[in-house]
């Protein structure tokens, strides 16, 4: 498989990238409105499945209920589309029971942190071996723009209209603190850079989780009076947020209000499905296969 | 001289080795009281074998880590006591829907709620079949013994792949927990289905392809065939539509596909039914004592006669309507206020007097209520 964007020279013309290998053409056009990040999320992740060389059948899609959760829908692997906030308990029993696939979970805030929130926590917790996407906008999109564990406070939502109240959770802090063993945050806007994220996550052993900075424009922007879509990535996704790597060398006050994008935790620890072997061999039973 | 493979052992256990026997390698659950004792064991069994027991976060990650593995070719099972198995509900609908084989035992306790956590009941009849939303198939099983619920719950494994769909087995804390001296069979001694796999090329495959009432195979994932599983309805390659004539085709379908067949999952034990003039209808616990009470009144020249359903949902409207021809009365024991007794009477068509025995004090019935019961019919 060629290795393109990941190692993609300055100034080489780039080969085009076939994306007809994992896409269900048929099952084209998606749902998500235009100016959505969903897409451009979509093809930093084919990129980097691509990267990684390994056969379309070696890897699960797994998704809740929401905008983001119907992206397995759309790709040629193994794809299960669950209940709302769940998709981390079916990920989990597949894993286990199939631990040679590569599972990657697409959820989103209200899926991942709220309905799903306990099931997140606890399989960071385990250190299994799944890729969770977070494809943040800050609103439930599917039911039309309520506000979600990510709206920061003072924004407009449909259950919002005075100003949210709700403090908002980091899901990068959230999922280091329950035991996430790769923990980044990538935007739309630097879809080159979350291709390069979604690679490491891929290849990392153990629970990986992306907080991927996306925008609703139809509801989301609407509401809180951005001018347009690419008005809601310049502000959100790309004059909200510093690259790790820059942060060192700014100063305080360049870095106030902003996230920080890059990988924000990498550490080794003893992976569940591993583990899980280990257990077996003690009770003297055969290696699962 | 004592029979090797005879065991003396709990309700649970026996349905920890009836799912050993069936060929489960995948649990996922959560502790909760009276069922915790299948966890236990299987926690120290499946690694043996390889296969994998997980403790979840809670119940309704159980379920779904069940269909997940299920989906990755595991025989899977999970099981919960009322509170447990209400947190449940949206997962088996799904299995229900996607047609993913799964088993789920429920040992009910009492009360809605916590209720009283080590005290029997069999209030959760209805919600069997009834607690997930919309319209869906139903197969629940109602082991009355020990031994029987090493046998049901093998037979639950066997339906669930038969018929691509999550089974449930329903019995009560008192089974659950009581000790009886079993007979465990040799492998092969009773049968085990396994799982139809598809033998199509993968661009040929179609998860949900159905021709004259057929079921189609399930791929694991990981195998080649790299299908699509939505809770949405779906077509017949597993993707997602909104065509109101495939919808209600599909909702048709996986409920047909039980209800067509209700004559082969119906399983019932005739006790002294033939020439009876007073039917009792009693399943689980309930059952035991209406049987000693039948046996006495029999001894009394009472023509009395148990119907035991092992299969509650489909309804064995059949037999109990055969059963409500000939006798004079039909009466139904049930630790609940009132849940099967409505069904005698829906199936009964007026044949005959049908009258509940209820009791929720979490105190079995005791034969001699139903003795009394029977006593006003001669």
């Amino acid at each position: 498989m060629e290795t393109v964007a990941v190692k993609k020279k300055k100034k080489e013309k780039p080969v085009p990238f076939d994306y007809s290998n994992y896409i269900r053409k048929g099952k084209l056009p998606h749902i998500w409105c235009p100016g959505c990040g969903h897409g451009i999320v979509l093809k930093s992740l084919l990129r980097a499945i691509a990267t990684t060389g390994r056969p379309n059948d070696d890897f699960a899609l797994v998704s809740g209920i929401g905008c983001s959760s119907r992206t397995p829908g759309y790709v040629n692997f193994n794809t299960l589309h669950t209940l709302h906030g769940r998709a981390l308990a079916f990920a989990t029993g597949l894993k286990m029971a199939k631990p040679n696939l590569k599972v990657i979970v697409t959820t989103g805030d209200g899926d991942a942190l709220a309905i799903g929130g306990n099931h997140f926590i606890h399989t960071c917790r385990r250190n299994l071996d799944i890729v969770i996407m977070v494809y943040n906008n800050f609103i439930y999109g599917m039911t039309s723009g309520q506000f979600s564990p990510t709206t920061l406070p003072g924004m407009i939502a449909t259950t919002s209209r005075y100003g949210n109240i709700d403090p908002p959770f980091d899901v990068c802090k959230m999922a280091e603190a329950a035991g996430a063993t790769f923990v980044a945050r990538g935007t739309a806007y630097h879809y080159g850079e979350l291709e390069k994220i979604l690679y490491e996550a891929i290849m990392h052993k153990g629970t990986a989780v992306i907080d991927i900075l996306d925008s609703c424009p139809t509801y989301y922007g609407r509401f809180n009076k951005y001018k347009s879509a690419a008005d809601m990535m310049e502000k959100i996704e790309k004059e909200g947020t510093v690259s790790v790597k820059q942060a060192d060398s700014l100063p305080l006050e360049k870095l106030e209000g902003k996230l920080l994008r890059g990988v924000l935790y990498n550490k080794e620890r003893p992976e569940y499905t591993a583990e899980y072997a280990k257990l077996v061999e003690k009770a003297g039973g055969s290696k699962p296969k | 001289m004592a029979d090797k493979k005879k065991k003396f052992m709990q309700g649970n256990e026996a349905c920890s080795e009836g799912a050993l026997y069936a060929g489960c390698m995948f649990y996922a659950g959560y502790p909760i009281t009276p069922s915790t004792e299948v966890a236990e064991m299987l926690s120290v069994r499946l690694p043996k074998i390889g296969g994998v027991f997980m403790q979840m976060e809670d119940e309704i990650a159980s379920v779904c880590a069940i269909i997940g593995a299920s989906l990755g070719g595991a025989k899977s099972l999970t099981a919960t006591s009322g509170p447990g198995f209400s947190l449940m509900q949206e997962g088996l609908g799904f299995a229900c829907i996607a047609e993913i084989p799964c088993v789920i035992v429920n040992v009910m306790r009492s009360g809605p709620s916590t209720g009283f956590p080590t005290g029997p009941s069999q209030s959760d009849v209805m919600q069997a079949k009834w607690g997930t939303h919309g319209d869906h198939p139903s197969v629940v099983l109602t082991p009355a013994t020990v031994q029987e619920i090493f046998y049901e719950t093998v037979r639950a494994f066997n339906l669930a792949e038969t018929y691509r769909t999550p089974v449930i087995v329903l019995y009560d804390e008192i089974i659950g927990h009581m000790r009886e001296a079993i007979a465990l069979p040799e492998p092969g001694e009773i049968e085990v289905i396994e799982r139809k796999k598809p033998t199509c090329k993968p661009e040929e495959y179609k998860p949900y392809a159905q021709s004259n009432g057929s079921i189609a195979p399930l791929a694991a994932y990981g195998e080649g065939y790299k299908f699509h599983v939505t809770g949405l309805y779906h077509a017949e390659d597993g993707f997602p539509t909104n065509n109101t004539k495939l919808i209600g085709e599909a909702n048709e379908r996986i409920v047909n596909k039980i209800n067509k067949n209700a004559d082969k999952i119906c399983a019932n034990e005739e006790f002294y039914t033939d020439d009876a003039e007073i039917g009792v209808v009693a399943y689980g616990v309930s059952s035991k004592s209406a049987k000693f009470a039948v046996k006495e009144m029999r001894k009394k020249g009472v023509k009395a006669g148990l119907l035991r359903p092992k299969t509650i949902w489909p309804f064995p409207d059949k037999a109990v309507n055969k059963l409500a021809k000939q006798v004079k009365a039909i009466l139904v024991p049930e630790m609940n206020l009132g849940q099967v007794y409505y069904e005698v009477e829906r199936a009964s068509k007026g044949q005959c007097e049908v009258k509940g025995i209820f009791k929720v004090d979490t105190e079995a019935i005791h034969p001699n209520q139903i003795i009394e019961e029977i006593k006003k019919f001669t």
